[in-house]
């Protein structure tokens, strides 16, 4: 097993808020790692952290063995990762082919801006401008953008969010679909648990900024440590 | 499909061509010198709209970059022999040449005024939104100044007079031969220059706006956080469609000066770059054909409201009446307008599925 990604000891504070403690993890080629824990654990700041939009206060990130925190955010992409966000970063005045196209202009081959849009069922709204678009359609639109600019490593923040139950399993199979068609490795931050522990080979567990487990998905569901968060969060919540 | 797109887009070019060709023969010659400016500010808002259209940054300077264009031209084609002439001293490093002919000024105004572009806009860009509005508002406040203190090679306040340079195409009152052996008057001249240039860079902006590089920058208006995750670097676009911008800006402030036949640090007061950008709301931000619009706007409105009420204040307020009432009806400039008339009908055209 060869790490693609490894996170190492990092720190990334807000103010007086620690969001990032010390965290390490990595993402083993080829798989699909699951990023969980409860609201405000830190998972979106790993994100940032790991695209270059945060730098940390302390620690490294290593992408196939060479330091990523000499890349500035705008070559990340470049260097092979590719992400979505949580609430949908596109850019609506564009047209739907041309959103995927600014991704498409960080690599040359590969598939076109119009296949990949084909690949993600949207090759019939392709000329239509992002604008008005449904929320499942766009968050389509942010991940072919993300497919197009030819990833090693694509980073997807909540994918099932907003979706019912059935459309998440459909997610499921459509993400290792994914995997197997562009020949990625997979870091899912994700709060159905059922989705993550369903297609992840490992997950990793964060509460509070802190990694508090780690395993195979059987593993972590087992890990006292981490019913303990859930159950927290569920008491807090009602 | 994108054939029947492509067709008409090349019909719409033709038109707009041969509109351009006709008019002079159909107004007077007064009218074409201001056909001419028309066109001049065309040139000055298309650069705008790059920067404040596509990118979404704004300029409260664009006058300052007309400035650099008009002045450079003024310079070489006085060169050192005019300038001394004239009882100046230019010093003796600038390289301001024995006089050149005005047509061949352009490019060099162009380029030199893309360099002052770069350099501005390489530190401000650290600056985002309003911030950077006022340091650009802050370099139209200072153009006339720096203007007049360098009046060793600029003239001071008083400016340089083009009038009886021999550089001059036409001077004013010659005929002036162009290819085909007809012979043109000066306005006539001046209409035709200008708007060949403003043709051939309004097809540079609609290249640009299809390009990679224009949807770089209009993601970069639609969400920063999201371009640079794709790859798009800030700094450097953002610099780049500054460059672009006062490109254009030099085109119009050199053409300005030859319409003019003079330069003065009074011709670039504020106002101007304000203009540019009422020129580009009326027009539509990130529209092009409709930004002729906003052109023929700045340059007929305040005669019209001349001719409404001399009396003193008067057509200042017409002015900014007419102007907020637009605003009101027109949020989205006469390009807005359009898109919404138009839209209906040419998605019938270009189908959207497929």
């Amino acid at each position: 097993m060869t790490a693609l990604l490894s996170v190492e000891h990092v720190t990334r504070r807000f103010g007086g808020v620690v969001a990032l403690d010390d965290v390490s993890f990595e993402v083993p080629t080829g798989e699909i790692v699951g990023l969980i824990g409860p609201n405000g654990a830190g998972k979106t700041t790993a994100f940032n952290v790991i695209t270059r939009l945060y730098r940390p206060d302390a620690g490294r990130v290593v992408l196939d063995g060479r330091n990523l925190l000499r890349t500035p955010a705008h070559r990340v992409v470049r260097r092979g990762i590719a992400r979505t966000f949580q609430n949908v970063a596109l850019w609506p005045s564009l047209t739907v082919i041309d959103n995927v196209r600014v991704g498409a202009a960080a690599r040359s081959g590969g598939r076109t801006p119009l296949e990949v849009l084909e690949y993600v069922g949207l090759a019939g709204v392709a000329y239509r401008p992002a604008a008005g678009l449904p929320f499942g359609t766009l968050k389509r639109i942010e991940l072919a953008r993300a497919l197009a600019s030819g990833p090693r490593l694509l980073l997807l923040d909540e994918p099932a969010g907003g979706l019912n139950h059935e459309e998440v399993e459909e997610l499921g199979r459509f993400v290792r679909g994914l995997r197997e068609d562009f020949e990625l490795t997979i870091l899912l931050v994700e709060h159905h648990m059922n989705l993550v522990m369903g297609i992840s080979d490992r997950v990793f567990v964060l509460n509070f900024g802190r990694r508090i487990a780690a395993g195979t998905p059987a593993e972590v569901q087992r890990d006292p440590a981490v019913i303990e968060a859930y159950l927290g969060d569920e008491h807090a919540a009602a | 499909m994108l054939a029947a797109r492509t067709a008409i887009r090349v019909l719409g070019l033709a038109l707009f061509v041969a509109v351009v060709v006709v008019v002079p023969s159909r107004i007077s010659e007064f009218r074409a010198s201001e056909f001419a400016l028309i066109g001049i500010f065309f040139i000055a808002i298309l650069g705008l709209n790059i920067l404040t259209g596509y990118t979404g940054v704004i300029s409260l300077g664009h006058g300052a970059f007309m400035a650099v264009g008009a002045y450079t031209t003024a310079i070489l084609m006085l060169g050192r022999p005019g300038l001394e002439a004239g009882g100046l001293s230019p010093p003796d490093w600038l390289p301001v040449g024995d006089g050149m002919k005005d047509v061949y000024t352009i490019p060099i105004a162009a380029l030199v005024a893309a360099l002052a572009g770069a350099l501005f806009g390489l530190p401000a860009l650290r600056l985002s939104g309003p911030y950077l509005a006022l340091a650009t508002f802050g370099v139209a406040v200072a153009t006339p100044s720096v203007i007049r203190k360098f009046d060793s090679v600029t003239g001071g306040s008083g400016g340089l007079n083009l009038f009886d340079s021999p550089n001059l195409t036409g001077a004013i009152f010659n005929a002036v031969h162009v290819p085909g052996g007809r012979t043109l008057t000066f306005n006539d001249w001046l209409y035709y220059l200008t708007w060949t240039i403003a043709l051939a860079l309004f097809v540079v902006a609609w290249l640009i706006h299809h390009s990679r590089l224009g949807r770089a920058l209009r993601a970069i208006r639609d969400d920063e956080i999201a371009a640079v995750a794709s790859g798009v670097g800030l700094a450097w676009h953002k610099t780049l469609a500054f460059s672009l911008s006062a490109l254009y800006a030099g085109v119009a402030g050199s053409l300005l000066a030859m319409s003019a036949f003079s330069v003065q640090p009074g011709a670039f007061p504020v106002d101007r770059s304000i203009a540019l950008l009422v020129g580009l709301a009326v027009g539509g931000l990130g529209s092009l054909v409709p930004l002729v619009a906003g052109a023929v706007f700045l340059v007929f409105l305040p005669q019209w409201a001349q001719d409404l009420s001399q009396a003193p204040g008067v057509p200042a307020v017409i002015y900014g009446a007419v102007l907020i009432g637009l605003m009101i009806v027109l949020p989205t400039g006469v390009g807005g307008l359009l898109r919404r008339v138009l839209g209906p009908l040419t998605s019938r055209l270009y189908p959207r599925s497929q």
